[in-house]
């Protein structure tokens, strides 16, 4: 069976993509989804078994790698975090298969554009049953491959182009690290499988190594190392600026791998690696940090953005800041329950985007929307609830009485992320916890935003649009129906397992925590006041969105054109792009040139060959007149050279032997 | 008898086919295509024979095996022959990518074709020959015999400035060679023999000499791989070579450095190589830096390629004298796999070179409109040259980070930049020669790969993708040998500096702790 859930999906890339010109683009696109169906449901079978039935294993599929110590194998491992993410993976995957049948119905590439999805699902799959360091690294770089194509799959347009090797070389700063810290883990432990790895990581801990010229805590270089690869990987604060460019896309690859699932990879690792980061606790510091300030950060920048995937795409970002400070003040469950509600309403978000654009004919700029409810009421009811998930609406019944809680799914997870923060000792999780609340406040007024400016208000569509709007065809919307009741129903539904009194018997061995760490205890005894923060800043931020976009919508234009500091500094992502085009992009390009010119033709070539050339030529002139063949020259030179050498030997052997 | 004397006849087969060759006229076009089947069947069947060694070699010792010995010369001068893990490889290396080259020159080479194919099969003869001599002499023969049907392949049938190109080579291995010579003939006169099997188990060579052997070796090997700064022969060389030549230096010629230092630097000379390993460090990561950025300022694509060539060849060097097993085995298998990636990559640009006559990128542009085959064919190796997993480029350059990351961090970080870098150039030449709307003129009707090109592709793009999922079988016939030399180098290195330096780790891998001078 789980030979199947994986390699399904790869099979249907490899016909789709070997053999999509020879079937019809129909052929191609039923033979994909209907895989990744068959995937997904069969992951709901294993998450069923695993989390709820407790049967772990570990498949061998065939070995890779076997030098000296390092042996490395392909290899299936399942257990609950697995299973999890199988079920995440393979759900949205399948979603999107058949959501992409009708939004790419008009393109002429479409057993390619199946085939690199059904390419991406295999990778993650790799990546979320590694049992060893490599073939997570597999996965890694394999979603990253998969991430590129995808992202320029609209090959004729240069900005799809630049993004893609954007996306790709950002990644690769962050695999730069992940690359080094695998390196250190075989220094360390002598082996990359995880299993031996976890199982020797309380005995290594406190063990110093010495980095590059210094000595650091072992476990905290290389568990720092491996974050440095989550945070490209997850769009992280400094390493973020790749995900609002991969926007340039279709939508349902944006749904898919930029909120789903790849992006998601980072969280995964750190769970995954939780034996090592627990013993790391500098590293949880860093993670935590990070993952705060991107929360923040990111929801900043979303604030204005005028194009509406780039505000879900930074919406993305921000959410991941938030299972990132999670998992640092080690509360990898709520992490990964985060993770997991976000992949619906995430998803569901981009999709019901999607339908918008597909409805607009691919307009993107949400200047040029609004009044499109009565139009679409499908799509604005889907997006609606997509956004009341997001912004984690819910009644806190439990705060004051028995009664169980009630909410979409951001209202369990995201609200328990920010308890988690404030319950932590960690030396920063009072950062995080502030941040968040902030974070909360921004979210709900940029998701209403979106909301108010596509959907409400006098429309501001041109009349040539206008008259082709359509509501989205049954293919799309049934996949958007399914993300709906999971965004819906996920938080409540799971609660209980993920971060609740059953989730011991539900994670089992896959998340270790410290033995003295109570923090999922303690995030239920936090004050009434901390609890119902994040409600009131979501109050908060829908009012003014309210007051901005539905009562005076003529303000945002008049305060845009003012260009206030603030203003212009958001709305420019806060200039990351062009500080990093500063020191890094330009500098490269001239110093490489110079190296080029310079270093090689100057210097070396100036000094080494040519100059000496220059002589020879020079010499043979005056010596010799040569008019051509200087080949044969060479040639003779060399075979006289031998045969300098064996004479040499036979006078010499010869005399030996007398 | 074939298999008595199986490495003679797979040494001297292609060198047969040459003779046979020489009555023919290739005058006419039916003389011509005579030729070309000829050189290719000679050379496939050779590649058939050496598959026996492939599947006769056994891996569980590090021996050498099939090994032939004869009087050549007369006194201590043998002919003698014999594989062992470290050299079969490269071995099937050669004969593999020998039809491949001749394949790929297949139209391209409309004058003086038989001279063509008999300078490549003679070319074939002494590759060989490297790899299996077990002689000094034998050895020296062949390595300095396969440069010269390489100066007439680059010199005759080469580029516009082709005797500048060759001029550059010729002065750079002169020097080397040179140095090399004196020092064949040094060991020669300490040793009193030439024989190389011997040389390994028993030479010992004194601390003092072995640091000039080592150096003089060393001119020669840097030249060959190339390393920095001794590399700028090399961009010059591929771009004035014909299609098939620049393959063949790519994939086989290159790697007779990294094959030069196991056989000989590693073993034989093992205190100078530990002493002299900071500075081979030193020298791969500025390769790696340095020709990584160089590349990315490229506007000819064979430069490019070239350039990436000695970045991916400091990953080698950087392994190897990491002197443990990830760091060897790493280097072996990125050699490997560069000789097939970076050949497919050359052929890539011969394609479309002889389609339009220019190795500009910008020249280029939005080829997968109108070459989908062609598209698929050349991402596979540009990401097999970025290094990604699941591709055979990832296995090499993956562990001879892990490798030189256990002797010293500084290094495995800044060689570990080259990931981010060969990202850089590698995808942004794809993008610019084949992603991209189709606007030039002249790029029109340019059509897509034809079946022979189609079949030079395949195998290669075969190779390149099992060697990165189970390259396993590389592992097994390498294991033995390497382990082998390991063990003597440490040996060596134990006897000369007292065991207190070496300390055993636990996973059985020593680590030099301290680097004591004495």
């Amino acid at each position: 069976m789980y030979h199947l859930i994986v390699f399904l999906p790869l099979a249907g890339a490899i016909i789709a993509g070997g053999f999509g010109r020879f079937i019809s683009p129909r052929a191609s696109e039923v033979l994909t989804s209907g895989f990744v169906v068959v995937a997904a449901l069969l992951s709901c079978v294993a998450l069923a078994n695993v989390g709820f039935g407790g049967q772990e294993r570990i498949i061998h599929v065939l070995s890779w790698m076997d030098s000296g110590a390092l042996t490395i194998d392909w290899a299936l491992r399942i257990d609950t975090l697995t299973a999890v993410m199988l079920v995440v993976v393979n759900g949205v995957s399948a979603l999107v298969h058949v959501y992409s049948i009708g939004y790419m119905a008009d393109d002429p590439h479409r057993p390619r554009f199946f085939a690199y999805l059904s390419l991406f699902t295999f990778a993650m799959l790799m990546l979320v049953t590694a049992d060893n360091f490599v073939q997570m690294f597999f996965g890694w770089e394999g979603v990253g491959l998969c991430s590129y194509l995808l992202i320029g799959f609209w090959y004729k347009k240069p900005e799809a182009n630049a993004a893609a090797i954007k996306a790709f070389i950002v990644n690769r700063v962050g695999d730069f690290g992940f690359v080094l810290g695998i390196a250190g883990v075989f220094l360390l432990f002598g082996t990359l499988n995880f299993d031996e790895v976890f199982a020797a990581a309380p005995e290594l801990a406190g063990t110093s190594m010495t980095f590059l010229s210094w000595q650091f805590d072992a476990l905290t270089v290389i568990c720092l190392l491996l974050f440095m690869g989550a945070m490209g990987k997850s769009a992280q604060f400094l390493l973020h600026t790749w995900l609002p460019d991969a926007m340039e896309g279709p939508t349902p690859v944006s749904a898919l791998i930029h909120a789903a699932t790849m992006v998601t990879a980072g969280v995964f690792l750190v769970c995954r690696l939780s034996p090592m980061f627990e013993f790391a606790p500098f590293a949880l510091d860093v993670v935590t940090v990070v993952g705060a300030t991107t929360a923040f950060f990111a929801a900043t920048v979303g604030l204005f953005q005028n194009d509406i995937k780039r505000v879900v795409a930074y919406s993305t970002c921000s959410q991941l800041g938030y299972m990132f400070f999670a998992a640092g003040v080690s509360a990898y469950q709520v992490a990964m329950f985060h993770l997991f509600t976000h992949a619906f309403f995430k998803a569901l978000l981009f999709l019901g985007a999607g339908s918008v654009i597909h409805a607009l004919h691919h307009e993107q700029d949400m200047r040029k929307m609004g009044g499109l409810s009565k139009m679409l009421p499908w799509t604005w009811t889907l997006m609606l609830i997509g956004t009341l998930a997001l912004t984690g609406v819910g009644i806190p019944f439990h705060v004051f009485s028995d009664l169980p809680n009630i909410g979409f799914a951001g209202f369990f997870s995201k609200d328990a992320a920010i308890e988690v923060a404030f319950a932590s000792h960690g030396r920063f999780a009072g950062y995080a916890f502030w941040l968040a609340v902030v974070a909360a406040a921004l979210t709900s007024f940029y998701s209403f935003r979106l909301l108010f400016m596509t959907f409400h208000g006098a429309s501001r569509v041109s009349e040539a649009t206008l008259k082709h709007v359509h509501e989205a065809p049954w293919v799309m919307m049934v996949p958007l129906i399914l993300l709906a009741v999971g965004a819906v129903f996920a938080g409540g539904l799971f609660a209980e397992y993920f971060i609740g009194y059953g989730e011991r018997e539900f994670w089992r061995e896959s998340i270790f925590v410290l033995p003295d760490t109570h923090i999922l205890h303690d995030m239920h005894e936090v004050p009434k006041w901390v609890k119902l923060s994040p409600l009131v800043v979501t109050a908060l931020g829908l009012g003014v969105a309210w007051y901005y976009y539905i009562r005076r919508p003529d303000l945002p234009p008049k305060m845009a054109a003012r260009e206030g500091l603030l203003y212009t500094f958001l709305y420019n992502k806060w200039y990351f792009d062009e500080i990093y085009d500063f020191i890094f992009v330009r500098p490269t390009v001239w110093i490489a040139r110079k190296l080029w010119k310079v270093g090689d033709g100057a210097i070396i070539d100036g000094l080494g060959p040519d100059g000496i050339s220059a002589r020879v030529i020079d010499v043979t002139r005056r010596v010799v007149r040569l008019q051509s063949g200087y080949l044969y020259h060479y040639a003779f030179a060399m075979l006289l050279g031998i045969a300098a050498l064996i004479t040499w030997f036979m006078w010499n052997t010869a005399g030996g032997a007398q | 008898m074939i298999l008595s004397n199986l490495i003679t006849v797979i040494l001297f087969l292609p060198a047969a086919v040459a003779l046979l060759m020489i009555p023919i006229s290739d005058d006419t076009e039916h003389g011509k295509s005579n030729v070309r089947n000829l050189a290719l069947f000679g050379s496939l069947f050779t590649f058939a024979v050496s598959l026996f060694l492939l599947f006769q070699f056994d891996t569980t010792t590090p021996d050498f095996q099939f090994v032939e010995q004869y009087a050549w010369l007369g006194g201590g001068i043998n002919y003698k022959v014999g594989v062992d893990g470290i050299s079969v490889l490269f071995v099937i290396l050669t004969t593999a990518l020998t039809p491949v080259a001749i394949l790929a020159g297949w139209d391209a080479i409309q004058s003086r074709v038989k001279e063509y194919m008999i300078a490549f099969l003679i070319l074939e003869t002494a590759m060989i020959g490297v790899f299996v001599a077990l002689d000094l002499v034998l050895f020296y023969v062949f390595f300095e015999a396969g440069l010269i049907p390489m100066f007439l392949i680059i010199g005759v049938w080469g580029g516009p400035r082709r005797v500048y190109a060759s001029f550059k080579f010729f002065l750079y291995t002169l020097l080397g060679s040179v140095l090399m010579l004196i020092a064949l003939i040094a060991m020669y006169g300490i040793s009193g023999t030439t024989d190389i099997e011997v040389l390994l188990r028993e030479g010992s060579f004194g601390p003092a000499i072995q640091t000039w052997l080592f150096l003089a070796f060393f001119a020669s090997f840097a030249v060959k791989m190339p390393m920095w700064p001794v590399h700028t022969w090399l961009p010059d060389a591929h771009v004035e070579a014909p299609t098939a030549g620049s393959v063949i230096l790519a994939a086989i010629l290159l790697k007779m450095g990294g094959y030069g230092f196991l056989r000989f630097s590693l073993p034989m000379f093992p205190i100078a190589s530990d002493m002299f390993a900071p500075m081979v460090f030193a020298l791969s990561v500025i390769a790696i830096v340095y020709t990584s950025l160089v590349a990315l300022a490229q506007e000819d694509m064979k430069k490019l390629i070239a350039y990436s060539s000695v970045a991916h060849m400091g990953f080698v060097t950087m392994g190897i004298f990491a002197a443990n097993m990830q760091g060897i085995q790493g280097g072996i298998i990125q050699m490997i796999s560069h000789g097939i990636v970076s050949g497919a990559l050359f052929i890539c640009v011969g394609i479309i070179y002889d389609r339009m006559h220019t190795r500009m990128i910008a020249d280029y542009g939005g080829l997968v409109n109108r070459m989908p085959v062609y598209a698929f064919a050349f991402m596979v190796f540009t990401l097999a040259n970025v290094g990604l997993p699941g591709t055979s480029g990832f296995v090499g350059e993956f562990l001879t980070i892990v490798g030189v990351f256990q002797v010293n961090t500084w290094v495995a970080l800044i060689a570990a930049t080259g990931v981010i870098l060969s990202a850089g150039y590698a995808l942004w030449l794809y993008r610019r020669v084949v992603f991209g709307e189709l606007v030039k003129d002249a790029l029109k009707a340019i059509p897509d790969m034809g079946l022979r090109e189609k079949v030079v592709m395949a195998p290669l793009i075969a190779a390149t993708i099992i060697l990165g999922v189970y390259p396993i079988p590389m592992f097994d016939i390498t294991a033995a040998s390497v382990e082998n030399l390991i063990q003597e180098y440490r040996a060596d290195l134990a006897a000369h500096y007292g065991p207190d330096e070496v300390m055993v780790a636990e996973a059985g891998l020593s680590l030099r702790l301290t680097g004591g001078v004495e």
